[in-house]
C-alpha cells in the first residue's frame, strides 16, 4: 500500500489555510463558471491560468483543478432550472432534470445531480489513486478503429432506447452530421461547407448551438404557452437534501455504471460528453422503469451527471501519465502544466511524487469542499423558480447571449444562438428529438475521423473492427444494443403477446 | 500607468521624471489591451508560446497593455488567420504564425497570403524528427526505410492533418528513398505520440516537444532530426542522450530538410511606428531568462529576424512550400 502512504504524504502538502482557501475560491468560481452558459471549464482555466504563474505549482493546481470541480458541478445548476445546459456534459441531464423543475422537484433534482457528481468524481479519484499505471497503459491500447467502436457504442446505446419516432432520431442525426461537417477536414486536408465564408471555418461551436436549441427553444415555448414557469412553489427547504439522499440507495445500480461508463470513457479519450449520454441511455435501457424516463425520472439525472464527472476526473489520468488530454479542461491544465516547468509523461509520477499526490489528494478534498458548497446553495437556485418569468427570462436571454458571445468572443456566435433558438422552437414543436442531433453535432466529426483513420489504416477493410478482443468486443456490443429493441419486438410478436411490445417499439 | 503613478505617490515629481526617461519613448504605444491570435487549438504548441509570451510580458513589465489570448484553431489555424486579415488596420492585435500561412492558400481554395499581413518578427523555428517506437529494431532512417521499401504501403506513418507540414515531410521522404507510406491524420501531436506508443502507427515525425515526455521514458526512439545541422543542446534528457546527438537525416543518408517557422505578424496596414513597437517588444522576451529556457525545453532552433530579412525569409519559404506541395500533388486546382 505504498499508495496510501503516498496519498497521506499528498495531503500533508495540501492540508495548509492557504491551499485550502484557494481550494474554495476555486470551487466557487468553478460553480460560477460553470453556471454561465458559454463560460465554460476550458474558458474559466483559460483567464486564470495566468494568475498562477507567479504561485507554486502545486498550489496552482489546486486553485485551477477546483475550478474544473466547481464547473463540473455547476454545469448541472442551470440545466435543471432553466433548460440550458451549462457545459456540453450537461445536457443529458436536462433531459429529466427540466422536467423535475417544472413539477416542483428542483431541489430534489439538484441535490440528486450533485451527489451523482461527487459519487463519480470519487470513483474517478480512487481509480487515479490505485490503479493509474495499469489503466494508463490501457489507454494505449486505443487506436482508431477502438476510437470508432466507442463513439459507435454511444451513439447506439442513446439511439437504440430512444422512444420517439424512429424517422425522426435519424433525420435529427443527419442535421447533427452536417453541423459537425463544416470546417476543416482532418483527413483530406479540405475545407468543407464553409461556401467562402470566414465566419464559417471555426465550423458551428457545440455550446452556441446548444445554448440557442435549448435555451432560447425553451424560452420560446414557455412564452407560447402564457409566459410563466411551471416548477412553481419549488421546494426550497435543506431538508430536501436528507429526503433525497433518503431515496438514493434505491439506484445504487444505476450509480455504479455510470461510474465505471464514466471512468472508462474519461481515461479512453472519450470525454465526458459521451459519458454523460451513455450513462443516460444505458440507465434507461436497464431501467426497471423505461418509461418514465424524460418526464422526470430521478434516475435520469443521476445517470448522466455521474458518468459526465467520472468521465472528467478520470480524464486527469491520461494527461498526467501520458501527456494526453481528455477534455478542453485537460488541455488548457496541460498547457499550465509545461509552464510551471512540470513535463507531463509517463515519468510525472516518478520525478514529480510531491506534485502528483498533492493533486491527488486534491481532488479528494476539493470534491468534498464542492459537494458542500453546492448542497447549501439548492434552496438558493431553487428559490430562482419563484421570480416571475416575466423577469427572469430576460435574464436568462441575456445570459445565453453572453454565453454565446464568449465561447469565441464574436457577434456572429449570437446570431447562431438565435438562428438555434428559432430551430430548436420547430423541432420541438414537430416533435423531433433534440438530443440525437446535440450528440452527432458533439461526436459526428470525430466519429468520421476514426473512422476514415480506420479505413485508411485497413485499406478498406471492416473486418477490422472484430481484428482483437477490444474492439471486437465494443463494436458487437454497440450492435447489439442498436438492434435491441427489433429484437425483442420480433420475440414478442414470435410468442404472440403483441401486448408486450418493449417501450423501444 | 499604475507603476508609474505608484512611483509618483511613493517618491514624487522627481522619480516620475526619472521613470519617464527610463521608459524609451515609442511613437505609437497598443491602446488598448492586446490580443494574440493563436491559430490552434488549446494546449498545443502555438498556444504554449503565446502563454509563454504572456507570462513574460506580464513579469517583466514590457508592455503597459495586458495580453489577451484568442485561440482560433478552427480549420487548422484557417480561422485565426483570417481573422488576422480581416482585422487590417487594427494594431492591437498579433497573429503567432505557423506554416498554415502558406499551407493553408495553396491546398485549400482559402483566399489568404501572409502578404495581406505585416510581417514583425521571425521568433523561432520548430524542428521535426523521425520517430519510431522503441521495441521495433530500426535504430537509423536507412534500416527503417529499407524495411519501408521492402513493403510499400505497410507502415502507416502519423501525422498532423493532411496537407500540412508533417504531410509534405512524409512526401518527402517517399520521393527522395522511392519509398511509400500509408499517411494516417490526426488531429494533434500529443496524440500522434501517443498512438506511436500504443504501435497503433509505425512512424511519426513530430516536434521534440510532442515526444520528449516519451522519448525520456524509452518508450519512442529518434531516428533522425530534419535540420542541416545538429541542434545545440547538450544537457542530457533521456539518461544518455541530449537533443544534440541525434544525428540529422542528411548525415544518415536521408536527404530532406524542413523547418517550421513561428512568426509574429500584425495585421494588415500596420504604420512603421506599430512595427517599431513590436520589433522592439520581441527584441526585448527572446532576451529574457524565461524565453531562453522555454527554447531549451522545446528544442526550438532559435532564429531572430525583422523586417527586410524576414520578408525574404518568408518569399523563401513559400517558393519551397509551393515546390514540395506541388511536388507531391497537394496544390488543389483553382
Amino acid at each position: 500500500m505504498d499508495e496510501l502512504r503516498l496519498l497521506l504524504n499528498g495531503f500533508g502538502v495540501v492540508l495548509t489555510w492557504y491551499n485550502v482557501m484557494l481550494m474554495m475560491i476555486g470551487i466557487i468560481i468553478g460553480v460560477i463558471v460553470g453556471v454561465l452558459p458559454g463560460l465554460g471549464g476550458p474558458n474559466g482555466v483559460a483567464i486564470l491560468l495566468p494568475l498562477t504563474f507567479s504561485m507554486e505549482p502545486t498550489s496552482a493546481i489546486i486553485l485551477l483543478s477546483c475550478i474544473y470541480w466547481g464547473a463540473l458541478f455547476g454545469g448541472a445548476i442551470t440545466s435543471i432550472l432553466f433548460n440550458i445546459p451549462g457545459e456540453a456534459w450537461s445536457v443529458a441531464t436536462t433531459f429529466d432534470g427540466y422536467p423535475m423543475a417544472q413539477q416542483g422537484r428542483a431541489g430534489a433534482a439538484l441535490t440528486s445531480a450533485f451527489t451523482g457528481s461527487f459519487f463519480g468524481a470519487l470513483s474517478g479519484v480512487l481509480l487515479i489513486t490505485f490503479v493509474a499505471p495499469i489503466i494508463a497503459n490501457f489507454a494505449l491500447r486505443f487506436g482508431p478503429p477502438e476510437f470508432f467502436a466507442v463513439y459507435l457504442l454511444t451513439f447506439c446505446s442513446f439511439i437504440g432506447t430512444g422512444k420517439e419516432d424512429k424517422a425522426k432520431i435519424v433525420i435529427s442525426i443527419c442535421i447533427g452530421l452536417a453541423l459537425a461537417a463544416v470546417g476543416m477536414d482532418t483527413i483530406s486536408g479540405q475545407l468543407r461547407l464553409t461556401f467562402g465564408q470566414n465566419l464559417l471555418l471555426r465550423g458551428f461551436d457545440f455550446l452556441v448551438v446548444v445554448i440557442g436549441l435549448f435555451g432560447i427553444g425553451e424560452i420560446l415555448v414557455t412564452m407560447e404557452e402564457g409566459l410563466a414557469f411551471k416548477g412553481k412553489n419549488p421546494d426550497m427547504d435543506l431538508k430536501v437534501v436528507l429526503k433525497t439522499w433518503a431515496q438514493l440507495p434505491r439506484y445504487w445500480l444505476t450509480l455504479i455504471r455510470s461510474a465505471v461508463v464514466g471512468c472508462w470513457l474519461g481515461v479512453t479519450p472519450g470525454g465526458a460528453i459521451a459519458a454523460s449520454f451513455m450513462g443516460y441511455g444505458l440507465a434507461k435501457k436497464f431501467s426497471r422503469n423505461p418509461a418514465g424516463f424524460g418526464k422526470g425520472a430521478i434516475e435520469g439525472v443521476i445517470a448522466p451527471e455521474t458518468a459526465a464527472h467520472a468521465a472528467g476526473t478520470s480524464a486527469l489520468l491520461p494527461m498526467l501519465t501520458l501527456g494526453i488530454p481528455g477534455s478542453g479542461t485537460a488541455a488548457v491544465l496541460l498547457g499550465g502544466l509545461m509552464i510551471w516547468g512540470l513535463q507531463p509523461g509517463p515519468l510525472l509520477f516518478v520525478e514529480h511524487k510531491d506534485f502528483v499526490w498533492g493533486l491527488i489528494a486534491s481532488m479528494y478534498l476539493g470534491n468534498i469542499a464542492g459537494l458542500i458548497v453546492v448542497l447549501s446553495t439548492v434552496p438558493l437556485f431553487a428559490a430562482i423558480l419563484r421570480i416571475p418569468f416575466s423577469i427572469i427570462a430576460p435574464m436568462i436571454l441575456v445570459a445565453c447571449a453572453v454565453g454565446a458571445y464568449t465561447v469565441h468572443g464574436t457577434m456572429f456566435d449570437v446570431w447562431i444562438m438565435l438562428l438555434f433558438g428559432i430551430v430548436g422552437y420547430f423541432l420541438k414543436k414537430l416533435d423531433f428529438p433534440l438530443a440525437p442531433l446535440v450528440l452527432a453535432l458533439v461526436l459526428g466529426d470525430r466519429a468520421e475521423d476514426a473512422f476514415r483513420q480506420t479505413m485508411l489504416g485497413s485499406r478498406g477493410a471492416l473486418g477490422v473492427f472484430w481484428s482483437n478482443g477490444l474492439v471486437g468486443t465494443i463494436t458487437t456490443l454497440a450492435l447489439i444494443i442498436l438492434v435491441w429493441p427489433l429484437v425483442s419486438q420480433l420475440v414478442a410478436r414470435w410468442r404472440g403477446r403483441p401486448d408486450a411490445v418493449g417501450p423501444g417499439a | 500607468m499604475t507603476t508609474l503613478i505608484g512611483l509618483a505617490k511613493g517618491a514624487g515629481l522627481a522619480a516620475l521624471f526619472a521613470a519617464t526617461l527610463w521608459t524609451p519613448a515609442w511613437a505609437w504605444e497598443p491602446t488598448k489591451p492586446v490580443e494574440i491570435i493563436v491559430p490552434a487549438g488549446a494546449g498545443g504548441a502555438s498556444d504554449q508560446m503565446a502563454r509563454v509570451l504572456q507570462n513574460v510580458i506580464g513579469k517583466h513589465k514590457l508592455m503597459k497593455q495586458p495580453v489577451i489570448i484568442q485561440l482560433k484553431g478552427g480549420s487548422s489555424g484557417g480561422e485565426g488567420i483570417m481573422d488576422a486579415k480581416m482585422s487590417a488596420g487594427d494594431p492591437n492585435k498579433i497573429l503567432i504564425a505557423h506554416s498554415a500561412i502558406y499551407t493553408l492558400p495553396l491546398a485549400t481554395d482559402l483566399a489568404f497570403s501572409w502578404r495581406d499581413l505585416t510581417p514583425v518578427a521571425l521568433i523561432a523555428m520548430d524542428e521535426f524528427i523521425l520517430w519510431v517506437n522503441s521495441d521495433t529494431p530500426y535504430k537509423t532512417p536507412q534500416e527503417y526505410l529499407a524495411a519501408v521499401k521492402a513493403q510499400p504501403e505497410a507502415f502507416k506513418m502519423g501525422g498532423t492533418g493532411s496537407k500540412r507540414e508533417d504531410h509534405i515531410i512524409t512526401a518527402a521522404i517517399e520521393k527522395a528513398q522511392n519509398v511509400k507510406f500509408t499517411y494516417i491524420p490526426y488531429k494533434s501531436g500529443g496524440e500522434i505520440s501517443t498512438q506511436l506508443v500504443g504501435k497503433h502507427i509505425d512512424s511519426d515525425v513530430n516536434n521534440p516537444s510532442e515526444s520528449v515526455a516519451q522519448w525520456r521514458a524509452g518508450q519512442v526512439r529518434t531516428l533522425c532530426v530534419f535540420d542541416d545541422k545538429r541542434m545545440p543542446f547538450k544537457t542530457k534528457v533521456t539518461s544518455d542522450q541530449s537533443w544534440g546527438d541525434i544525428p540529422t537525416c542528411k548525415e544518415s543518408g536521408l536527404d530532406v530538410q524542413y523547418l517550421m517557422l513561428r512568426g509574429i505578424f500584425l495585421p494588415g496596414g500596420a504604420t512603421a511606428d506599430q512595427i517599431a513597437f513590436y520589433v522592439d517588444l520581441f527584441k526585448k522576451i527572446v532576451a529574457t531568462p524565461e524565453w531562453r529556457e522555454y527554447v531549451d525545453t522545446n528544442a526550438l532552433k532559435e532564429t531572430f529576424l525583422t523586417g527586410a530579412a524576414f520578408r525574404k525569409f518568408l518569399e523563401e519559404d513559400e517558393k519551397r512550400h509551393r515546390e514540395l506541395m506541388t511536388s507531391a500533388g497537394f496544390v488543389a486546382v483553382k
